[in-house]
C-alpha cells in the first residue's frame, strides 16, 4: 500500500506540520512501508464483528454540576508563550 | 547520622521499597536521608546512564522517595514528556497519580527520561538524548519508559511510574531486569498523564520485585472522579507471599511464545521458568491466540496513532510549551509543530491523521477496531481455561543503541508480544527469568480484567523460586 | 414560475447548567477574562473530561419535548480542527449517536398545524472566544494579531437540526419563537439570541412550486434575532430564484447576512475541504440513558406551547394565542378566565399590558376582578392598578373601592361646561362630525380627574348634543 507525496503533503496540512522536503521524501517512504503493514487489518472478514473502542464496558460515568475553584490568573498564564492583558495573544487568524 | 553511616545502611542498589521504608519506620533513617542516598546514587551514576530529565533537592515528604515518568505532571515541576514542544512546561496541577504518591508520603525524587511522547521502545526518541542500560551502557534500555527502569535497576530510585500504551511499562523492565506492572486499563487515573494514546494508556508501578510492585500499585489504583475511565477495584491489593502456585492454571499461548524473532537464549529462560511453575504446583497447558499475534501490531499501530494526532493537537504555541513565531496564526502552528516535534511524533501523527481522514477510516482505523473485537474475543476464550497466560515479553534482550533507529518497523516489533494484550485491557506483569547473553530475559504474565492479585502471587512465587539478582552484574 | 423555498434550520442553545461541559468550572457570563477556565478548558497536557449529568438530563429533556427518540446509546465523537478558539484541537460532540433523534414539533399556522422534523438533537461542547486586533478596519481581514478568552469554552451546547420542512421565512420565525419557548419552559436555557445563548443558521434553496426535488443550498450564519433570521432568508430565496431564473446555477455556498445593509456576504472558501476525522473520544465512555430516567423526565415535561396554543385558539384566534404564548402569559391567561373573567378581554388586557415577565407573578384571581370592573372603574386606576399587580400581595379590593362616577347630577354641569366652552367642535360633530364624541368624553374625563365612568359620560354626550 503506497502512499503519494501528494498525500503525504495533504495530510502534513490536515495534522499542520510544516514538513521540509527531505521529511516528505523520507515520510513518503516509511510511512509507505508502515501502511503496507498495518494494511494487513484488511485481510480480516470482519463484517459481522462490532467494534471495540474502548476496552471496559463502562457506561454512564458523568458528575454532578457542582462547581469547583478555576485556576486563577497567575496560573493560566505561568506557561503562556504570549500574553497581552488578560488574554492569549496569538498571531492573526487569516 | 553522617552521610557514610546512612550509606552503610542504605545500599540503594538492594534496597527493596518495602525495607527502605521499614528503615524509616524504625528510625533508622530519616525519610531526608534515604533521600539524599538516592540522590548521591544518582549523582554517580547518571551522567553515564540518563535515567533522569530533573532531579528534586529538597524532598517533599517522609516516605520512600519515587521516580516518575516525564509524562506525569507535577505541580510546579517541569514536565516535558521528552519532548522539545513541552521545553519549560511547569504544570500548575498535579496528575491524579502524583497526587497520590505525595498523599502516601511518598517524596518525588525527580522525572525519568522516556520517549518523546511516550513514542518508542528504546528512550531513543527522547529529545532529551537516550538512557543506557545500567546492564550494558552500550545498550538501550527499552522504552518508552526507559528512564524509570534503568533507574530502579541502577539504585538511583527505590521505585518508579512509567506508563504503557503498547508495552512501554513491561519491555523496559525485561530488559533492565525488574519487574513492572501495566495495570488493568481503567484501574489508575490518567488524570494528568500526558495523553499518547487515551483507549491504552495506563500508569503502573516498575519496582525491584513483586511485593514492592503491589504495594506502589495499591497506592495509586482506583476510581478517579476526574477520570471517567477509571473503576474502584473489585477487590483491595493483597501483597503477596509464599511460593506455592498450586490450583493455578497456566496457559502458554503458541504464537506469543513461537513467533519469528524470539531469541533462543529467551526461549529457553522463559521455558525454565514455566518448568519452574510447574514444579510449584501449578497446571500448564497450551492454547491459542492466533490473530490476536497475527494482527496485533497492525491493530495497534493504526489505533494507537489515530487517537495520537487528535491527543498531540493541542501542541500549537497558543497556551503552552513551545512557540515558533509567523506571520499568521497557520503559520505559527505549523513552524511550532514542525520544529517542537521529533521524527516519531510525526511519523505517528501523520498515520494517525491518513487512518482517520476522509475515505480511509473504514478501511483503517474502523477495522482496526474490530481486529480489537477479534483479540479481546481471543483472550476471552483463553481465560475460560486458564488463569494466567505466559510468554516473553520481549522477543529479544537488550540491542545495541542505534541498532534499529532507523528503522521504523524493526523497532515496532519489539512490542510485538506485549501489544495484544494491551489492546484487550488486560493487566500484564514483567518478571526477570534470568539472563541471556548476560542480559536479562523478562517473562510476561497477562490476566484477565482486575486479575492483579493473581499475577502478584504468580510473579512473586516465580520470583522466589529463579532466584534472579536485579543488580546490574557490573555494579555488583 | 414560482417558486418554493425550502428551509432547514441548525440551532444551537447554551444550557444553563452551573458548571461546565466537562469541568466544573462555573458556566456562564460574569467573570473576568479567562477567570473560568481550568486545566480542562485551556487543555493543558493531561486533562481529562468529565460530563455533566444535568447537561446530559437537560438535553434528553429538550429532545423529549421535541418528540424525539431516545437512542439506547449516545457516544461522544471528537471533531478535529485547528484554530485558537479549539484549544484541544478537536470539539467534543456526539456525532454518529446522538443523544435525541427522530423527532417533530408542530407549528400551528392558519392553515393547520405545520409539521417540522428534528432530525437530530445532540450535545457538544462550545468554543472559546477570539477577538481581532489591530489593523485599519479591526475586521478579520485587517487584524495584526489576535486574543482568546477560554471564559466561553465547555458550555454545554445542543444543537437542534430541523428537516428541510419550512417553506416561508415567516414560518420559520414562528417555528423559532415556539422553539424558544419551549427551551425557556424547560427551564434549560435563557435562548437569548443577542446574547449568544440562542444562535440560528439556516440551510436555504428554493424549488419549482409543486415539486419536491432538493436543489443546492446555501448556508447562512450571522443573523443575530429572528427578524434578522427571516429578512436572511427572504434574501437569500430571492438571491436563489433571481440565479435560476437568469439561467445560473447555485451554487454551494456559506453566507454571512448582514442586516443593516440586508446584503449577503460569501465566505472564503477554505484552503482545503474540511475533514474533521471523526472518531469516538477515547476519554469518555458512552451514555445509556435508564429507561426510568427518560421516563422521569418525560413525566417532569409541561404541556407543550403548540399544544396549548391549539387550545386557546378554541375561544381566541391564532393571533392572539400565538401572542399569549410566545410571550408566557398564556398560562395567566387561562387561570384568569377560570377565575370567571371573559376570555377575549383579558387576552387583550394581558396581552397589550402586562410584561412578559409579569406572567409568573401575577395573581389570577385578583386579575380577574379587575378585567369583571374594567368599566366601572376610573382609567387612571385601572392603570395604577395593573402596574401594581406583579407585586406580592397584590389585592384589587382597594382599586375597585374607587368606583368611577356615574351619577348623572354630578356629571351633567361638567358636561354643560365643556358644551359650552367648544362651540367649534360642537358644531362640527353635529356636522357629521361623529368621531368627535370621544373629544368630549375625553375632555370630561380630564376634567374629573379620570374618575368619570367614560360609558355614562359618552352616553350624556350623545344625548345632549343629539338634542
Amino acid at each position: 500500500m503506497a502512499i503519494t507525496r501528494e498525500e503525504v503533503l495533504h495530510v502534513a496540512k490536515l495534522a499542520r506540520l510544516e514538513l521540509s522536503g527531505d521529511e516528505v521524501e523520507r515520510l513518503t517512504l516509511e510511512l509507505g512501508a508502515i501502511l503496507e503493514a498495518v494494511g494487513k487489518v484488511a485481510e480480516l472478514d470482519l463484517d459481522d464483528v462490532p467494534p471495540t473502542s474502548h476496552p471496559l464496558e463502562l457506561v454512564n460515568a458523568w458528575r454532578e454540576d457542582e462547581p469547583y475553584d478555576s485556576l486563577g490568573l497567575d496560573a493560566v498564564f505561568a506557561n503562556a508563550p504570549q500574553r497581552e492583558d488578560d488574554l492569549f495573544r496569538v498571531p492573526p487568524t487569516t | 547520622m553522617g552521610v557514610s553511616s546512612v550509606s552503610s545502611v542504605v545500599d540503594t542498589l538492594r534496597l527493596t521499597a518495602e525495607e527502605a521504608a521499614g528503615l524509616v519506620e524504625r528510625k533508622e533513617v530519616t525519610g531526608a536521608e534515604l533521600h539524599r542516598a538516592y540522590l548521591d546514587a544518582a549523582a554517580e551514576r547518571d551522567p553515564e546512564l540518563h535515567c533522569y530529565l530533573r532531579l528534586v533537592d529538597e524532598p517533599n515528604g517522609d516516605g520512600v522517595p519515587v521516580a516518575l515518568k516525564d509524562v506525569i505532571s507535577t505541580h510546579g515541576i517541569e514536565t516535558t514528556a521528552g519532548s522539545k514542544i513541552l521545553a519549560g512546561y511547569v504544570p500548575q496541577f498535579d496528575s491524579t497519580v502524583a497526587a497520590r504518591c505525595k498523599a502516601a508520603g511518598l517524596p518525588i525524587i525527580g522525572k525519568t527520561n522516556t520517549d518523546e511522547f511516550a513514542m518508542g521502545s528504546s528512550t531513543e526518541n527522547s529529545a532529551y538524548g537516550p538512557t543506557r542500560n545500567p546492564w550494558d551502557p552500550e545498550r538501550v534500555p527499552g522504552g518508552s519508559g526507559g528512564g524509570s527502569a534503568a533507574a530502579v535497576s541502577a539504585g538511583l530510585a527505590p521505585w518508579a511510574l512509567g506508563s504503557d500504551t503498547g508495552g512501554s511499562i513491561k519491555q523496559p523492565s525485561a530488559l533492565c531486569g525488574n519487574v513492572g506492572l501495566r495495570p488493568t486499563y481503567g484501574t489508575v487515573s490518567r488524570y494528568g498523564i500526558v495523553a499518547f494514546a487515551s483507549s491504552l494508556d495506563q500508569v503502573g508501578p516498575v519496582a525491584k520485585n513483586v511485593r514492592d510492585c503491589a504495594l506502589l500499585y495499591s497506592l495509586i489504583a482506583g476510581r478517579d472522579e476526574r477520570d471517567s475511565t477509571t473503576v474502584e477495584l473489585p477487590e483491595p491489593v493483597r501483597l503477596p507471599e509464599g511460593e506455592d502456585l498450586s490450583g493455578l492454571r497456566i496457559g502458554v499461548p503458541k504464537e506469543l511464545n513461537e513467533a519469528e524473532g524470539i531469541e533462543p537464549g529467551v526461549t529457553t529462560a522463559v521455558q525454565n521458568a514455566i518448568e519452574l511453575a510447574r514444579s510449584l504446583g501449578a497446571e500448564v497447558g497450551e492454547c491459542e491466540l492466533p490473530r490476536s499475534v497475527e494482527y496485533g501490531l497492525a491493530c495497534y499501530y493504526l489505533i494507537a496513532p489515530a487517537e495520537a494526532s487528535s491527543n498531540l493537537a493541542r501542541y500549537d504555541g497558543v497556551r503552552y510549551g513551545l512557540r515558533v513565531d509567523g506571520e499568521s496564526y497557520r503559520e505559527m502552528v505549523e513552524r511550532t509543530r514542525d520544529v517542537g516535534f521529533g521524527d516519531e511524533p510525526k511519523r505517528r501523527i501523520m498515520l494517525g491523521t491518513y487512518a482517520l481522514s476522509a475515505g480511509y477510516f473504514d478501511a483503517f482505523y474502523g477495522q482496526a477496531q474490530k481486529v480489537r473485537t477479534v483479540i479481546a474475543r481471543e483472550h476471552a476464550a483463553a481465560f475460560e481455561r486458564f488463569d494466567v497466560l505466559v510468554s516473553p515479553t520481549s522477543p529479544t534482550v537488550a540491542f545495541k543503541l542505534g541498532e534499529k533507529a532507523a528503522n521504523p518497523l524493526a523497532m515496532y516489533l519489539s512490542d510485538l508480544l506485549t501489544i495484544p494484550s494491551c489492546m484487550a485491557g488486560l493487566p500484564g506483569l514483567n518478571v526477570p527469568c534470568g539472563l541471556s547473553e548476560g542480559l536479562p530475559v523478562g517473562l510476561q504474565l497477562i490476566g484477565p480484567q482486575f486479575s492483579e492479585n493473581t499475577l502478584f502471587r504468580t510473579g512473586h512465587a516465580l520470583e522466589q523460586a529463579i532466584g534472579f539478582d536485579p543488580v546490574p552484574e557490573r555494579l555488583r | 414560475m414560482t417558486w418554493q423555498p425550502v428551509v432547514g434550520l441548525e440551532i444551537h442553545v447554551q444550557l444553563k447548567t452551573r458548571t461546565k461541559m466537562f469541568c466544573r468550572c462555573a458556566n456562564g457570563f460574569g467573570g473576568g477574562e479567562n477567570t473560568q477556565t481550568c486545566p480542562v478548558c485551556l487543555a493543558l497536557p493531561g486533562a481529562l473530561p468529565v460530563p455533566n449529568r444535568i447537561a446530559l438530563e437537560w438535553t434528553l429533556k429538550l429532545g423529549l419535548a421535541l418528540g424525539c427518540e431516545i437512542p439506547k446509546r449516545a457516544v461522544f465523537a471528537r471533531k478535529n480542527y485547528f484554530y485558537p478558539d479549539s484549544p484541544k484541537g478537536y470539539q467534543i460532540s456526539q456525532y454518529d449517536l446522538p443523544s435525541c433523534v427522530n423527532g417533530r414539533m408542530l407549528v400551528p399556522s392558519s392553515a393547520g398545524d405545520h409539521e417540522v422534523g428534528i432530525v437530530r438533537a445532540h450535545l457538544e461542547e462550545d468554543a472559546a472566544k477570539t477577538v481581532h486586533v489591530g489593523g485599519r478596519t479591526g475586521r478579520i481581514g485587517g487584524a495584526e494579531h489576535s486574543l482568546v478568552d477560554f471564559n466561553r469554552v465547555g458550555t454545554p451546547l445542543v444543537e437542534i437540526v430541523t428537516g428541510p420542512d419550512i417553506h416561508s421565512s415567516e414560518d420559520a420565525r414562528r417555528f423559532l419563537q415556539l422553539l424558544r419557548q419551549t427551551i425557556v419552559e424547560l427551564g434549560i436555557s435563557d435562548a437569548e439570541m443577542e446574547k449568544g445563548t440562542l444562535r440560528v443558521d439556516a440551510n436555504v434553496s428554493v424549488r419549482p412550486a409543486g415539486s419536491a426535488e432538493l436543489r443546492t443550498r446555501c448556508e447562512l450564519k450571522n443573523m443575530n434575532s429572528f427578524r434578522f433570521v427571516a429578512q436572511g432568508i427572504d434574501a437569500e430565496v430571492a438571491r436563489q430564484i433571481a440565479v435560476y431564473e437568469a439561467g445560473g446555477e447555485v451554487v454551494q455556498e456559506t453566507y454571512d447576512f448582514d442586516a443593516s445593509s440586508g446584503a449577503l456576504t460569501a465566505r472564503r472558501s477554505k484552503e482545503e475541504a474540511d475533514d474533521y476525522r471523526y472518531f469516538p473520544e477515547p476519554d469518555l465512555v458512552p451514555v445509556e440513558p435508564p429507561a426510568e430516567l427518560v421516563e422521569r423526565l418525560r413525566g417532569e415535561l409541561p404541556e407543550l406551547p403548540s399544544v396549548r396554543i391549539r387550545r386557546l385558539e378554541r375561544e381566541l384566534d391564532l393571533d392572539r394565542a400565538l401572542v399569549l404564548v410566545t410571550g408566557g402569559l398564556d398560562r395567566l391567561y387561562e387561570a384568569t378566565v377560570a377565575a370567571g373573567a371573559e376570555p377575549l378581554p383579558v387576552a387583550n388586557l394581558i396581552a397589550n399590558r402586562l410584561a412578559t415577565s409579569a406572567g409568573d407573578a401575577v395573581d389570577a384571581s385578583q386579575l380577574a376582578l379587575l378585567v369583571g370592573a374594567r368599566d366601572r372603574i376610573p382609567r387612571a386606576v385601572l392603570d395604577d392598578a395593573l402596574s401594581h399587580i406583579d407585586e406580592p400581595g397584590f389585592e384589587a379590593a382597594p382599586y375597585l373601592a374607587q368606583e368611577a362616577v356615574s351619577d348623572t347630577g354630578e356629571l351633567e354641569p361638567v358636561i354643560a361646561r365643556i358644551i359650552d366652552a367648544n362651540p367649534g367642535q360642537v358644531a362640527a360633530y353635529r356636522g357629521g362630525k361623529e368621531g368627535l364624541l370621544g373629544f368630549f368624553v375625553g375632555q370630561v374625563l380630564k376634567e374629573t380627574g379620570g374618575k368619570a365612568n367614560a360609558r355614562v359620560v359618552s352616553e350624556l354626550v350623545r344625548e345632549r348634543l343629539g338634542a
